[in-house]
């Protein structure tokens, strides 16, 4: 596409990338068609095409407002119109850009200004997070229906122990994370059961907490940039005495952003390296198990009958889009004897998005709506996921229970255990 | 032939506030775009290259909402110019700097799929591929598949009479629809076809396909769904000359083989594509041939066997078969995406669309390398090779000045050849605003006076989507002119 970007941006980084991006976009259309808020609004300003025109517009110099805001705030960031592109174009670079430029540009209302303020403050901390929800599920009951979705509920099975150290040579290290451990505390614990089995122990760093896309997505790149420098520091001492293999992110989101580390901080000179080193030992946890199909099919075979339980599998955004993981942890439920159940319009997003169920509620709830039916079609018994948000904001409007796919596995592996 | 002439049409007069306040009053507050900022995003279609900011935009959500925006336009005299997906490639739905431009893309609902008739009634604004996916249960389809199917509108294919790689087999948009409901320029409700094969009268139905929104604009369409063959294989066929490839797509056709799609690549094409798609197609080829064959495995078995003969006594250097159905659409999948991977080798295309006896494919390709290099630049070529259907995609750079212009010259350049080859200036994208001028050279005064006569009696005062399709006759004399004394002239 033709470009002609303006003089307060033409000649810096990030208009350099911008433009290179917008270059790339031939404005074919076809992202329109997999993008879930142009399926909502059927308004082109409201799918990737008509974004990137609004950036484009935005970084040529004209006048923006409240229209630009409100649609650069719709998008997911889900990047489903990036595995759709035949173009390849970088999509998710370009908003992070344009985002920029509007926030500089266009105001926020104060009490807007103070809810992402308090996202960023509250979220990445346990401390602030743990009793707020506790209070939150405990006056449940007494609010009103619409507030009382917005209380995140626990999901995943009950929290069983982690197992014994067995001395085991191979280490990998779990992100703790910031509301996982609160929300989903059985989540990691599964996922060091079933490494147990496959002789590596797992181990959490208790200083690593949140892993900065929180606080990224909000838009406090500074302070997203300390929260990434803490996990770093937590974690480099290990690699440096190799005394862990890798990293294995149970969150998709976090798995998504710890893999990006290097190029978030490479204008860190006491960082950089360390930043992507830790990015290219990082692996999701399907990575990691399906790298061990051999011994794991054998404990599979050990642990005798197939469950046969129908499940629905939804593949998070920062699974498919972000990561293009696709396929792993489908084939890792049916080699585990577990039935997929057919979901309609796999790629689309479920609504969680961050803290998109906070800013967008209306859409959020549309989304995951649209999803836990297209999941429900063939009644499943278990709902599955492979992130946090995904898992705790579809199990806010299901009554079939959503659970973390690892689970599953450790179930069948470790029955009766 | 310069953008600026195309758009700038200054026949009508319009008080945009009266306009506003006009419609605000019959359509919902958030049915109407009025501002620049959000009408900026509206102002092409997949045709960048001409670009024209509206009047205003509207978004209806159902057909009485497009028939309250239509009549008052109709009584205002304001310009119309409907809008699907926006993927075309002729500037279709370029706006009118003086007009309306509706946007379907709400009226998307599959009103219903019935597989006993094998029929299928939607909204203009519904997918070409989701109409396929709802009647995939009951193992029918709907046939025509462009390549944009993914995200282009059955309204749109209906408008443009869109093609696909299929329509060699399963014939164009006009062959598969069964009726058309839509309204005319007055706002009355018009319905063309109906479930009977045939109808007394005119034949109003494929008049409305490729009518290119200049008749009437489309708010229901039944489609013909058509039973998913049993099997399909299809073979790929590498090359290390394109003439031997050309040849190879006349033989097959002359062994009496109707192959269910027969496409062809060139090497800038793969290398556009193969990277992206990871097809398994041959990045050392000259070109590469994709033939497909369905039915029963016994028919398909034998087809295959012949077309692999043909193939290999025309040269082919190398021959794959898809062995399973996963394999089948990866290999389709190259082809589908190929337009818009050729952005990764270049900024902005020209996505040509002219028709051609397959006789002369070889011959072709020759001229439009020798054109690459008179023009310095690049192409990649994608053909319906089956129907003679080429799509040369002139590569250029908006942003160096003159760029664009040496690509429309270039283009030009391709439509009068192939004109002179006997053949058409558009197989499948429409003339939209882009081929306007072209229409000169296929068609005599005479023959463009009629299409006017034809348009006067559903749209007296030219207000549906002005400009685009059919030139005026002051246009067609002037490009005439222009040509007069140029050795390039096919007509005399
Ligand atoms: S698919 Fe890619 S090239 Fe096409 S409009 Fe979307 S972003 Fe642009
Ligand atoms: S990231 Fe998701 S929501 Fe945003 S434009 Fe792309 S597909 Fe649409």
């Amino acid at each position: 596409m033709q470009t002609n970007l303006a003089d307060f941006i033409k000649d810096t980084p990030a208009g350099r990338e911008a433009d290179a991006i917008l270059r790339s976009c031939v404005h074919c259309g076809f992202c329109t068609a997999t993008c879930p808020t142009f399926q909502l609004l059927g308004d082109e300003l409201d799918g990737p095409r008509g974004r990137i025109y609004l950036i484009k517009e935005m970084l040529e110099g004209q006048a923006v407002s409240q229209t630009t805001q409100l649609h650069l705030d719709r998008c997911l960031s889900c990047r489903a119109c990036e595995t759709t592109c035949p173009s390849g174009v970088r999509y998710h670079r370009l908003l992070e850009i344009g985002r920029e430029v509007m926030e500089e540009r266009v105001p926020r209302p104060l009490v807007v200004r103070a809810t992402r303020f308090l996202l960023c403050e509250a979220l990445p901390r346990r401390w602030i997070f743990r009793p707020a929800v506790a209070i939150g599920q405990l006056m449940r009951p007494l609010l009103p229906a619409a507030l009382a979705e917005k209380v995140p509920l626990a999901a995943g099975g009950a929290a069983r122990p982690w197992p014994r150290r067995a001395g085991h040579k191979r280490r990998m290290i779990a992100l703790a994370g910031c509301v996982q451990p609160i929300l989903t505390p059985n989540t990691n614990a599964a996922t060091a059961r079933v490494l147990d089995r496959l002789g590596i122990e797992l181990i959490e760093a208790p200083a690593a907490n949140c892993c900065g896309a929180l606080r990224y997505h909000l838009h406090a790149q500074e302070k997203a940039l300390d929260d990434m420098r803490q996990v770093i520091d937590a974690w480099w001492p290990d690699v440096e005495s190799g005394r862990v293999e890798g990293f294995v992110m149970t969150a998709s989101g976090c798995g998504e952003h710890v893999r990006e580390y290097g190029k978030l901080l490479k204008d860190d000179p006491a960082y950089a390296d360390k930043a992507a080193r830790i990015a290219a030992m990082t692996r999701d946890a399907c990575e990691v198990l399906a790298a061990e199909q051999e011994p794991l099919a054998a404990l599979l075979r050990q642990a005798g009958a197939d469950s046969g339980e129908r499940v629905a599998f939804h593949s998070p955004c920062t699974l498919q889009h972000a990561q293009k993981i696709r396929g792993v942890v489908e084939a890792l439920l049916t080699a585990a004897g577990y039935r997929l159940a057919p979901v309609a319009d796999p790629h689309l997003c479920c609504g969680s998005a961050g803290t998109y169920s906070i800013s967008q509620p209306v859409l959020a709830g549309q989304l995951r709506d649209n999803k836990l039916a297209a999941m429900n079609a063939a009644s499943p018994a278990l709902l599955v996921t492979a992130n946090i948000g995904c898992q705790t904001h579809l199990q806010s409007g299901s009554k079939v229970p959503v659970r973390h796919w690892i689970e599953l596995i450790d179930e069948r592996l470790n029955v009766g255990a | 032939m310069s953008i600026e002439s195309s758009v700038a049409d200054r026949r009508f007069t319009v008080d945009r506030q009266a306009l506003i306040a006009s419609l605000r009053a019959v359509l919902p507050e958030q049915a109407l775009l009025v501002e620049e900022e959000e009408m900026r995003p509206y102002e092409c279609d997949g045709l960048t290259a001409y670009r024209q900011l509206p009047l205003i935009v509207a978004l209806p959500a159902d057909e009485a909402q497009v028939q309250a925006i239509v009549k008052v336009c109709h009584a205002l005299k304001v310009p119309v110019v409907a809008r699907g997906a926006a993927t075309g490639l002729s500037g279709g739905a370029t706006p009118h700097r003086d007009g309306v431009v509706v946007s379907l893309a709400k009226l998307k609902k599959i009103i219903s799929v019935d597989p006993v008739s094998r029929t299928a009634v939607v909204q203009p604004g519904v997918r070409n591929l989701s109409v396929s996916e709802a009647a995939a249960p009951y193992a029918l389809y709907y046939a025509p598949d462009p390549s944009s199917q993914i995200a282009c509108t059955i309204g749109g294919n209906v408008a443009e009479n869109a093609g696909g790689v299929h329509c060699l087999k399963y014939g164009l948009t006009v062959h598969n629809v069964m009726r058309v409901r839509g309204l005319t320029i007055d706002g009355e409700i018009v319905e063309f076809g109906n479930a009977a094969l045939d109808a007394p009268g005119y034949d109003l139905l494929a008049l409305m396909n490729g009518s290119e929104g200049l008749l009437a604009v489309i708010t229901e369409v039944t489609v013909r769904l058509t039973p998913k063959p049993e099997l399909a294989q299809v073979v790929i066929a590498s090359f290390g000359d394109v003439r031997q490839a050309g040849d190879a797509v006349a033989g097959i056709i002359a062994a009496g083989i109707i192959p269910a799609g027969l496409e062809m690549m060139d090497r800038k094409a793969i290398h556009a594509v193969e990277p992206y798609v990871n097809a398994g197609y041959d990045m050392d080829a000259a070109a590469i041939l994709l033939c497909e064959s369905d039915g029963t495995p016994e028919e398909v078995a034998e087809e295959i066997g012949r077309m692999t003969a043909v193939l290999e006594q025309s040269g082919a250097s190398g021959i794959r078969v898809s062995q399973d159905e996963a394999e089948r659409l990866r290999f389709w999948a190259g082809r589908k995406a190929a337009f818009p991977a050729v952005g990764r080798m270049t900024p902005d295309y020209l996505c040509m669309d002219g028709t051609i006896p397959r006789k002369r494919l070889a011959e072709m390709l020759d001229a439009i390398n020798r054109l690459s290099e008179k023009y310095a630049l690049r192409c990649a070529n994608v053909f319906h090779a089956g129907d003679g259907n080429l799509h040369p995609l002139i590569m250029y750079d908006a942003n160096q000045p003159g760029e664009l212009d040496r690509a429309l010259a270039f283009g030009a350049a391709i439509l009068e050849l192939s004109v002179k080859f006997g053949g058409t200036i558009t197989g499948e994208h429409g003339v939209g605003i882009e081929k306007v001028d072209v229409m000169a050279e296929q068609f005599s005064l005479a023959e463009i006076a009629a299409f006017h006569r034809l348009k006067a009696a559903f749209d007296e005062h030219g207000l549906l989507n002005p400009g685009k399709g059919v030139p005026t006759l002051a246009r067609c004399r002037e490009y005439t002119l222009a040509r007069v004394g140029s050795a390039t002239s096919p007509r005399s």
